[in-house]
């Protein structure tokens, strides 16, 4: 069963158009995102009371950025300690590569289903669709993603894939589903958490008893040990790690650290700037392979997919210190208002806005261009991402920068009329002769704005009134005010 | 110490009324205030939007302006941030060194209002006097680019008459985002539609902002709405006496 894929999404502007008009969305938003923030702040206040929250952020950053300053080194590093563990590493270039990988390993094993972790990247990479087309089922077993699969949806927040989803929806989504794909969910099934809970609980069970062939991701991967951490909030993740015999972690090159200890700031960061925890409920670590207990294969999957462009990308590069915490997206006003699908991508919001066009490129041809080359746009500038974000990334900066880019991408061909009003208003702006000319026609530039479009402006909102004269007019003409 | 004011393009055109409070209010705290008439915008329209290209001369004429001068004062949060924080990204791009040394001596000397009252005037009483009740919205680039912090709070704390009401979700950007206004009109109305309505909640006669630009998108939802509330520049309160 497939939830479909992001690709072909309309640009940000007509996606977030449409989920602007659903109201329960916005309701449903607001409520999570506020609560969630509101529960981040009192353990960030809580760190300040006794240490330095912005000290354990630099300490975060720093750890991460040294491993993408040493990438090749340290990736070495670990694919040597993960070979010497008895784990098989495997390097993928792109999305197919790793695709093949896994559904290769599937194959050999003679299954035609596997569980699955929450993982952002194998949804980066479409896998479930791509062992669909190879006639393997991929079952996700965290709540949300399960939520997400059976409402043949997509992920709409990093942590919380389902937050557009109310209980009422979910309850339906579990009635109308669960039977056709295994256990079918109780038929006196309400829409209490704990009821929803039990009735996943007992669907997953027998999925999770039967598999033979494990798939996860990893938060992070030290290079020293050859350990691969998973973190989550369920301990489903933790039954797909120990209960097969097969497991398959395809990994992010950049979530690389250097050494165990290096998890300190990371592992204190993560969970307060996620869920607005102290601790996540389960961290799992494995190192390959330990003999008579848990998966006795145990693969990993190396993927670039776009992130060796990233990190070439001088301001950019920074993204790749991302810990997918959602903090950004949880303070986002424009995430807050859109929901995560007018994003196009598993990664929405303010990382989103940066991460997509950083690992695709911009500007690429025909819509999907257009979609990526929309994201950077997708923000206001208000720089909540950054004050929150656990690893320092400026996302701001970046989305500027990224702006750029764009604009440079389509330098050269036909001008576009945004393109003309800017070369035009350097022309003007960089004259104050030139510009004091251009002001008397404010008045009449006013007048016509209200009347004939400016559409986009005057249909909400009302313009300010003209005033009689300019500012350098009246300092000329009373000699600022003294006469 | 000589003292220029940047009025910022908005303002020349639109809110020419900032501009003069600005030069009076410094003048009763005894600066003389010059205006380089040379001057014309900060660039922040061409470097937000991705025209680094078309911002260089802007940039080049904006130092050129404000060369010799000790402080560089500006009744805006986001251009001060955009001088401060954005013009060296203009001028490396640029490859032009002597554009880049300028900019280096520039950008330092450029002060928000508040930020150049309470910092460098060392005042935070400026004689003020203004009956009214008013709600103040800090806005995103003076709050978390510039960090300006409480200070204008402070500012209009002595003000003579003013009774300040609390804003709920004050920190939360207001849509307008420059371009982001048109390039993304339907988000920036609903962020501002969320705003006003808490505006509307204070029960305040007046919404005060350091940057004509936010009070533009929000002034332009409240007097549409019909709201009954004015927006107002922070240095016209300021300005302001009995
Ligand atoms: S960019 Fe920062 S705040 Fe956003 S998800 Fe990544 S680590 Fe968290």
């Amino acid at each position: 069963m497939s939830g479909g894929t992001f690709v072909g999404m309309p640009a940000f502007p007509t996606a977030a158009r449409e989920a602007l008009g659903n109201a329960q969305l916005r309701h449903n938003l607001a409520h999570a995102t506020g609560t969630i923030r509101a529960k981040r702040q009192r353990l960030v206040d809580e760190v300040n009371e006794v240490s330095d929250w912005e000290e354990l952020r630099l300490a975060g950053a720093g750890v991460k950025e040294a491993a993408l300053r040493d990438l090749g080194t340290q990736l070495e590093l670990l694919e040597a300690s993960l070979t010497a563990n008895g784990a098989t590493v495997h390097w993928a270039n792109d999305a197919a590569e790793a695709n093949a990988i896994v559904a290769s390993i599937a194959k050999a094993h003679g299954v035609d289903e596997v569980v699955k972790v929450k993982s952002m990247v194998t949804q980066e990479i479409g896998l479930n669709e791509a062992l669909e087309a190879e006639g393997i089922a991929a079952w996700e077993t965290d709540l949300a993603e399960l939520i997400v699969q059976l409402g043949h949806d997509l992920p709409s927040h990093i942590l919380v894939p389902a937050i557009h989803r109310n209980r009422s929806e979910i309850r339906d989504i579990f009635l109308a589903e669960m039977g056709q794909v295994g256990r079918p969910a109780p038929d006196d099934l309400t829409d209490e958490p704990a009821v929803l809970a039990a009735a996943a609980r007992a669907h997953l069970r027998e999925k999770f008893l039967r598999a033979k062939v494990g798939v996860s991701g990893a938060n992070f991967a030290i290079a020293e040990t050859g350990t691969l951490v998973v973190v989550e909030s369920e301990g489903n993740g933790r039954m797909c790690l120990t209960l097969p015999e097969v497991l398959v972690s395809v990994v992010g090159i950049e979530k690389v650290v250097s050494t165990f200890a290096d998890l300190d700031p990371l592992l204190r960061l993560l969970p307060r700037s996620s869920t607005g925890e102290r601790m996540n409920p389960y961290t799992s670590t494995w190192s390959g392979v330990t003999p008579g207990d848990g998966p006795q294969e145990v693969h990993v999957v190396l993927l670039d997919n776009g992130r060796t462009n990233a990190l070439a990308d001088e301001v950019g590069r920074q993204a790749l210190r991302c810990i997918r915490c959602s903090a950004c997206l949880n303070v986002c006003p424009v995430y807050e208002r859109t929901g995560g699908h007018a994003y196009g991508s598993v990664y929405p919001g303010p990382i989103g806005a940066i991460l997509n066009p950083l690992l695709k490129g911009v500007g690429g041809p025909g819509p999907e261009g257009e979609q990526v080359d929309s994201l950077p746009y997708a923000s206001s500038l208000c720089g909540a991402c950054f004050e929150v974000c656990p690893v320092l990334i400026d996302i701001p900066s970046v989305l500027v920068d990224l702006r750029a880019q764009v604009v440079d991408a389509h330098r050269g061909g036909v001008p576009k009329v945004e393109a003309l009003a800017f070369k035009g208003a350097a022309v003007a702006l960089s004259d104050s002769r030139k510009l004091a000319f251009g002001e008397r026609f404010t008045r009449l530039g006013l007048r016509v704005a209200r009347r004939f479009g400016a559409a986009k402006w005057t249909s909400t909102r009302d313009l300010p009134p003209a005033p009689p004269e300019s500012f350098r007019a009246w300092w000329k003409r009373t000699d600022g005010g003294r006469s | 110490m000589r003292v220029a004011l940047m009025v910022t393009c908005i303002n020349d055109a639109l809110y020419p009324g900032t501009g003069q409070a600005v030069v009076s209010l410094l003048r009763r705290l005894g600066v003389d205030v010059e205006f380089p008439e040379s001057q014309t915008c900060c660039a922040q329209p061409m470097v937000n939007t991705g025209y680094l290209d078309e911002a260089v001369p802007v940039v080049r004429n904006f130092v050129d302006a404000f060369a010799g001068y000790d402080a560089v004062v500006t009744p805006s949060g986001s251009c001060a941030g955009c001088a401060r924080h954005q013009h060296s990204i203009v001028a490396r791009r640029s490859g032009d060194a002597t554009l880049q040394s300028a900019v280096a001596e520039t950008s330092p000397k450029v002060y928000e209002l508040s930020e150049f009252l309470v910092d460098v005037l060392g005042v935070t009483d400026v004689g003020a006097y203004y009956p009214h009740t008013v709600a103040y919205h800090p806005t995103c680039h003076s709050l978390r680019m510039l960090g300006v912090g409480d200070r204008p709070l402070r500012l209009l704390e002595q003000v003579r008459g003013l009774t300040l009401v609390e804003l709920e979700g004050a920190d939360q950007c207001c849509g307008f985002g420059g371009t982001f206004a048109v390039k993304n009109a339907d988000t920036s109305v609903a962020m501002g539609s969320d705003k006003t309505r808490r505006v509307r909640d204070t029960g305040a006669e007046v919404l005060v902002a350091g940057d004509n630009s936010c009070l533009t998108h929000l002034g332009g939802l409240l007097t549409r709405e019909r709201a009954g509330v004015r927006t107002v520049h922070l240095a016209e309160i300021l300005a302001a006496t009995e």
